[in-house]
């Protein structure tokens, strides 16, 4: 079998008594969807963090693409293919959404050590950009500042800055977090047009979105990985029934 | 150079290490719990120093003296910080740095106009004024070693609030983590006053101490801050335990690095070039041996924030 | 893109330009005095601009480069070069160097540590200052002869002089405004809007932040050159933290991430302080101890009038 485009080998890491991620193997492979799930506390968030770059784990390794990322800084990874998005919306508020994306754009467009044309007025940076704003729905919010958009179209921002790095992997803290009904709805539509290009870490709380989108979902308590499967299988698993999604779902 | 010097400059080491604490202490606090660059620390100290002065001159009682400026120091502190602090705590660094860069300036005429911009000769009562023989050959002012064992005291004082008072875990906890403090429901505004008044006290305590022995002179808070906030960078910002041991490192480095660096330079290049670059090098120490813990420890010697 | 702000600048700029020959027709060659003054604060706090308005360090230690750009002129002029390229030359030079080697450490920090550490530096560089006796130590150094560019300006001539200030203080207004819409610039201000943000996307921001903190320290470098031959005289006070200080109050009081602003600030603030000091229409208890007014100013600009001068202007929310 060919090697998961991301892997984790043992990963553990600890805050003084506290043990957040506690030995977890945990695989990706090219063009799956993968969720992670798990209740609040469970070390979701940490977990994520080690797969981005934000912590080092104090045990244990992360392959990406072959290679091991362990010691490799975020903006590090971010240039081998790794983008994230985050739970919390951040993005250039004081810029426009046409500003946010190009700037993803610029990242991944070689060095930056350019002193003189306006960047803002450069096609090689402004054409992508709107490409992927279209693919997000946005393009007709281009112009206005990033801090002006509704909360739904910050999300979908952080989606579409996270695409315009053009990522092999994309790794999403939950998508659809603090959403409406139609909101989520259209995010979870977004993401199944990426399904099958990209692959996919989804960590979400929203149900209907993991069973709808995901290939494989790991559910995480206590910092330990309990079950992977299919939906249907960790529907059906006892453990997570009486860990997580309780026992009248 | 014999061991008697060595000792003596040790001592005065020692001394600009305590004094050094006592005014670091305070402010890594205020830098570590309420994010606040306070320049104007500085000018509490000058405040302390002034009403020292101002009240030795009325009592003829150092005591008595030492007490009341500490206390009129407190008070100028609680008033700057309702009037023109509370505000700050919200804003980002820059604001805080000009706000308190005004209040300097504020104060340094403040204290011109109300004693004159020449230094105020602050002389120690008799009792004070003497030396100790500490070993033979070594005699050593009494009144410096009275600092050493005022900066010593308070060093134990506050280890014991910190280490094992209710006041001092919400100390501890607030500097590594302001918000969840916030968030446990303890009445941070309170907190924050408390925290407060306490450096000023320190300040004022540090301005007291200072009177007798360095000249009390509008501007005087400034030099010294600076050499605190070296302090600070090298012990680890919110940390007491960091300020101690900055405090004492950077007394010591200093006051050391002037009285021997030049004869310790000649010994290896001629006289001439350690005469023009011993006292340069000499001044620069402190901030030399900032940079150096700087490179491998960015974060000081003994950070409160787990990185 | 013309905003109503690029009309105030230019509106400015113009008045500038015009001082020489009004100042002649009313015999007031002070003026052209004070506001050469002016212009060459202004170019140092266009510099500070730089890295503090766009690029979110308060560095506190940005007077060192006036210091050493002053330095350069009068080292050299002390050994008998009197030639302005060479002078100015290793005044750029020689902030550019001290900025990579104060930046490549001080840079690594954020937030309250780089505020100290650049102030301790500053100071650092003072005492070396003052230590040097050989080029005045604390009195400081006299400047005999100014910087000479033979045949292409006489420097000894205000009106040339004046001139001269204007012509670079345009440049640098320009030059910074391509500089912060490049990408370059985009990247820098985007490591102020949002860190975490800008590493997620691949930047690491260490490098930019080196890089504007050396252009930043060599341009301040020239406006200390400059400063030097207008006062004649200088001296480690040059690099006084105060100094630092009042150069971030120019940047605040115009308005940060603004062309205009550091222009408007720095006239705004020396003009303020000379009129505190030698208005005699103020009463005299304001002349004697202006530095209390001042303070008092400073702190009520910073708690109620945040965005500065170039805030009370219509026009877009962040840069022109």
């Amino acid at each position: 079998m060919t090697e998961p485009l991301l892997e984790t080998r043992g990963l553990k890491k600890t805050f003084g008594a506290l043990v957040a991620t506690d030995g977890v193997d945990f695989d990706v492979r090219a063009g799956e969807t993968h969720a992670v799930i798990g209740p609040n506390g469970a070390g979701k968030t940490t977990f994520i963090k080690q797969l981005s770059g934000e912590l080092r784990p104090d045990i244990g390794r992360v392959r990406f693409a072959g290679e091991d990322v362990t010691a490799l800084s975020v903006p590090r990874r971010s240039r081998k293919g790794l983008a994230r998005s985050f739970q919390i919306t951040s993005i250039y508020r004081d810029f426009t959404a046409l500003d946010n994306v190009a700037l993803a754009v610029q990242a991944h467009a070689g060095h930056s050590f350019r002193f003189w044309r306006a960047a803002r007025e450069d096609p090689s940076l402004t054409h992508p950009a709107m490409r992927v704003l279209e693919k997000a729905g946005l393009e007709k919010r281009a112009h206005i500042l990033a801090a002006s958009l509704s909360h739904g179209e910050q999300r979908q921002l952080e989606i579409a800055m996270a695409l315009a790095t053009q990522p092999r992997l994309l790794l999403l803290d939950e998508p659809v977090a603090g959403m409406g009904t139609d909101e989520s709805q259209r995010m979870v539509e977004l993401l199944a047009t990426l399904k099958g290009e990209k692959t996919i870490v989804l960590v979400e709380h929203d149900m209907d979105a993991v069973f709808s989108l995901a290939d494989r979902i790991s559910v995480l308590v206590y910092g330990r990985i309990i079950a992977t499967g299919s939906p249907a299988e960790i529907r059906a698993n006892a453990k997570v029934r009486a860990a997580y999604l309780g026992e009248d779902d | 150079m014999n061991l008697t010097l060595v000792a003596e400059q040790a001592l005065n080491g020692l001394q600009l290490g305590v004094m050094l604490f006592l005014l670091a202490a305070g402010l890594t606090l205020v830098f570590g719990i309420m994010n606040l660059v306070n320049l104007a620390h500085g000018a509490l100290y000058m405040v302390g120093a002034y009403l020292a002065a101002y009240f030795f001159g009325l009592t003829d009682s150092f005591p008595l003296a030492a007490l009341l400026a500490v206390a009129g120091t407190l008070v100028v502190g609680m008033i700057v910080e309702l009037v023109a602090l509370r505000t700050l705590y919200q804003r980002d660094h820059l604001d805080q740095v000009l706000a308190t860069f005004g209040l300097i300036l504020f104060f340094n005429e403040l204290v011109a106009i109300l004693w004159g911009r020449s230094s105020i000769y602050f002389a120690l009562p008799p009792w004070l004024s003497g030396h100790v023989e500490l070993a033979a050959n070594l005699r050593y002012p009494l009144y410096r070693l009275l600092i050493i064992a005022v900066g010593l005291s308070v060093a134990g004082l506050l280890w014991y609030v910190v280490a094992r008072t209710r006041l001092g875990m919400l100390i501890r906890a607030g500097a590594s983590n302001r918000a969840m403090v916030a968030a446990l429901g303890v009445d941070i505004r309170l907190l924050y006053t408390v925290v407060f008044g306490f450096g000023a006290a320190l300040a004022g305590l540090a301005g007291v101490l200072a009177g007798p022995i360095y000249a009390v002179q509008p501007g005087m808070g400034e030099l010294i801050l600076i050499q605190v906030f070296v302090v600070i960078v090298i012990g680890g910002i919110g940390s007491i335990r960091g300020a101690l041991a900055g405090a004492l490192i950077v007394g010591m480095v200093d006051t050391l690095g002037r009285a021997f660096l030049k004869p310790v330079l000649s010994t290896v290049v001629s006289p001439t070039a350690a005469d023009a670059a011993g006292p340069a090098l000499a001044s620069m120490l402190i901030y030399l041996l900032m940079a150096a813990v700087l490179a491998f420890r960015p974060e000081g010697l003994f950070p409160s924030r787990g990185s | 893109m013309i905003t109503s702000r690029t009309w105030v600048l230019v509106a400015i700029l113009l008045l500038l330009a015009a001082v020489p020959p009004v100042a002649a027709l009313l015999h007031e060659p002070f003026y052209l005095d004070l506001l050469r003054r002016v212009m060459i604060f202004a170019i140092a706090a266009t510099s500070l601009n730089l890295i503090l308005g766009y690029g979110g360090m308060v560095s506190f230690g940005h007077a060192a480069y006036l210091g050493i750009g002053a330095y350069a002129v009068g080292v050299l002029a002390h050994h008998g070069i009197d030639n302005g390229w060479l002078q100015w030359g290793l005044a750029i030079g020689a902030s550019a160097l001290v900025a990579a080697a104060i930046g490549s450490i001080s840079v690594r920090t954020s937030g309250i540590y780089f505020i100290m550490i650049t102030l301790a530096f500053t100071q650092m560089l003072y005492y070396l200052g003052v230590s040097m006796t050989e080029y005045g130590g604390d009195d400081g150094l006299r400047l005999k002869v100014r910087s000479q560019f033979s045949g292409f300006i006489d420097l000894n001539d205000p009106t040339s002089f004046y001139y001269l200030v204007f012509a670079i203080l345009v440049l640098f207004l320009y030059l910074t405004h391509r500089l912060v819409n490049s990408r370059f610039g985009l990247v820098l201000q985007a490591v102020r809007s949002n860190e975490a943000r800008t590493r997620a996307i691949g930047f690491s921001p260490y490098p930019y932040r080196l890089a504007a903190f050396v252009i930043s320290g060599a341009m301040c470098g020239l406006a200390g050159a400059l400063l030097a031959n207008q006062t004649a005289f200088l001296t480690p006070e040059f690099m006084n933290w105060t100094r630092s200080g009042e150069l971030m109050f120019m940047v605040i009081l115009g308005g940060v991430a603004s062309t205009a602003g550091p222009l408007l600030g720095a006239a705004t603030l020396l003009l303020l302080e000379d009129m505190l000091q030698g208005w005699s229409v103020l009463p005299k208890w304001v002349n004697d101890h202006w530095q209390l007014y001042l303070g008092v100013i400073l702190v009520l600009v910073v708690l109620f009038a945040r965005r500065g001068l170039a805030g009370l202007l219509p026009g877009k929310e962040r840069d022109d």
